[in-house]
């Protein structure tokens, strides 16, 4: 019988996975290293960890395997296609012995999944030959179900196997949405020049509109924005309801990363920059004329 | 100290590639092969750390065709010492490369496998992970900042919301990401120096049993292009109207 584990790391990313869950159509359990977890979704059983932090991966996946043993059989591992979900569920594949899709976008059959590759030039069909498999999953292809139910829960005792030492933490962000959370999003390349220009244009403009900022990988590259704002397949893969995009060429790595967003608007003083095949409304226009305008235009 | 750096030979990434039109694979007609850049930049890290301790010494390894060779050939131009190749015909998952990786670690016994967190053509992000795990090394995955510490290696890597720092003793796996460092550029001396550097070819320890295997390749829907707005007021309208605002 097919039997689907949710790794999450935090009760909020647990519904958001639920979604696909739904989509595969199997009884499923959630498990999430932190927080607390609904239990109106759907899942039959719910465990959180008494971890105090989130583990390394290399120290907390031995324990996840034994959890999975014991309390299987699972057909399916799935967790979030993060930085953070990469690491920790191939890991775990490893320690499993068992095979991976990354990045699934969309589901065949519990055996045949969609994934992007190349750079999102390319979607492969990939078929799953024994269980268990492990898979990251893009949330933005699978719609939250509608609440239901009342899972049973418990507290599960982790135990974790330190390999390697945490020894410090810089996290970034303030006060703006997480980028793979956020309902609009203004993203910014190259042409804003530089750290103090990018965040008063873009800043200005997403705190105006309650969104998160984000960056092309040129403007990462060029010290114009911190890396985890950058946007694209190499970066964050985002899925808001508004995407703006000031000075963007449009390169395909980045369209890959938007192309789920349901209305994207380019701004662009090159009326034949790329992105303008694939924006909902474009216009041609400097942005630094073009934002500040919409800044104010848009409060109004 | 010794450092083993797994290379994977992959199209160019800069190239616009397509599906065939049966769906049995990629178009790579015309297109250029590479090193995987990540790898690329594991390579480069391999020899930035032999520049501090002259006494590393760096090795490089492809599973794959004959061509993979002329991967092994730059990243030997590039500084390491010498490579091998496991030469295979044969169809891999990330899974089964982990394993046959684990088999040369074991017998080469290096303090440090550097590789790079993904490669560009399937975007897995799988292989460093499950290869620490077969191994039950420490790992540090999309690493920003590699140094020596005496008894290991600092690393620096991204995370979603910003970076850490973690320590990690010998043996271990680092699997890199874009900004740890640029390549070089490698001089003619370099690459007729190569030339001369060992290359040893062997068959794989075992034939390979997949777990995965991809049986389409198909385009990805297009986002159809959209109107062009003339004016800051007609795109405030619009998204007013479409309640986005």
């Amino acid at each position: 019988m097919s039997r689907l584990l949710i790794i999450a790391f935090e009760g909020a990313e647990a519904a958001q996975l639920a979604g696909f869950a739904k989509a595969l159509g199997i009884p499923f359990d959630v498990l999430s290293l932190s927080g607390k977890v609904d239990l109106d979704l759907g899942a039959a059983k719910v465990f959180t960890s008494d971890l105090n932090e989130l583990p390394l991966a290399d120290a907390v996946s031995g324990s996840l395997s034994n959890f999975i043993q014991q309390n299987g059989p699972y057909t399916h591992i799935a967790g979030p296609s993060s930085m953070r979900g990469k690491d920790l569920l191939a890991r775990l594949a490893g320690t499993l012995d068992a095979g991976m899709v990354t990045d699934v976008i969309a589901i065949e059959s519990p055996t045949l999944f969609h994934r992007p590759m190349v750079a999102g030039s390319i979607i492969a069909t990939v078929e799953v030959l024994s269980t268990p498999v492990v898979l990251t999953v893009r949330p933005a292809g699978f719609p939250a179900p509608a609440r239901s139910g009342n899972s049973e829960s418990g507290i599960l005792s982790l135990s974790t196997m330190p390999k390697s030492q945490r020894v410090s933490v810089s996290a970034r962000g303030g006060a703006r949405p997480d980028l793979t959370q956020a309902k609009i999003i203004v993203t910014g390349g190259r042409p804003l020049k530089d750290a103090e220009t990018f965040e008063r244009i873009l800043g200005g403009l997403a705190d105006t509109l309650g969104g998160a900022v984000g960056a092309t990988r040129a403007a990462v590259d060029s010290g114009i924005a911190p890396n985890e704002l950058q946007v694209g397949q190499t970066g964050k893969i985002v899925a808001p309801d508004l995407y703006i995009a000031a000075g963007v060429s449009g390169s395909t790595q980045h369209m890959a990363g938007i192309k789920d967003s349901k209305i994207i608007v380019a701004i662009n003083k090159d009326p034949d920059a790329p992105i303008f095949e694939s924006a909902d409304y474009g216009l041609v226009a400097d942005l630094y004329d073009a934002l500040p305008e919409l800044q104010s235009k848009a409060k109004a | 100290m010794k450092i083993l750096v797994p290379v994977k030979r992959v199209v160019d990434p800069y190239a616009k590639v397509r599906p065939l039109a049966d769906g049995s694979g990629i178009d790579t007609t015309g297109v250029k092969f590479e090193i995987n850049p990540f790898d690329e930049i594991a390579v480069e890290e391999a020899v930035r750390l032999r520049e501090k301790d002259p006494s590393i010494e760096i090795t490089v390894v492809s599973i794959g065709k004959g061509e993979c060779e002329e991967q092994l050939r730059k990243a030997l131009a590039m500084g390491a010492d010498k490579a091998v190749l496991i030469e295979t015909d044969a169809e891999y998952d990330s899974l089964a490369i982990a394993k046959e990786l684990a088999t040369l670690v074991r017998e080469l016994e290096p303090d440090v496998v550097l590789m790079g967190k993904q490669a560009t053509d399937d975007d897995c992000n799988q292989a460093g992970q499950m290869l620490a795990a077969k191994l039950d090394w420490p790992q540090a995955t999309f690493a920003s900042k590699v140094d020596l510490t005496g008894r290991g290696l600092r690393v620096t890597r991204e995370t979603d919301s910003g970076d850490e720092t973690v320590e990690l003793d010998f043996p271990c796996l680092v699997t890199t990401d874009l900004r740890l460092n640029e390549p070089r550029y490698i001089a003619l001396p370099g690459i007729i120096k190569a030339r001369s550097k060992p290359l040893e070819k062997r068959a794989p320890s075992e034939a390979p049993t997949v777990k995965t295997r991809t049986t389409k390749y198909s385009s990805p829907p297009a986002r159809a292009a959209g109107r062009k707005l003339s004016s800051v007021d007609e795109l405030v309208a619009v998204l007013k109207e479409r309640g986005a605002l």
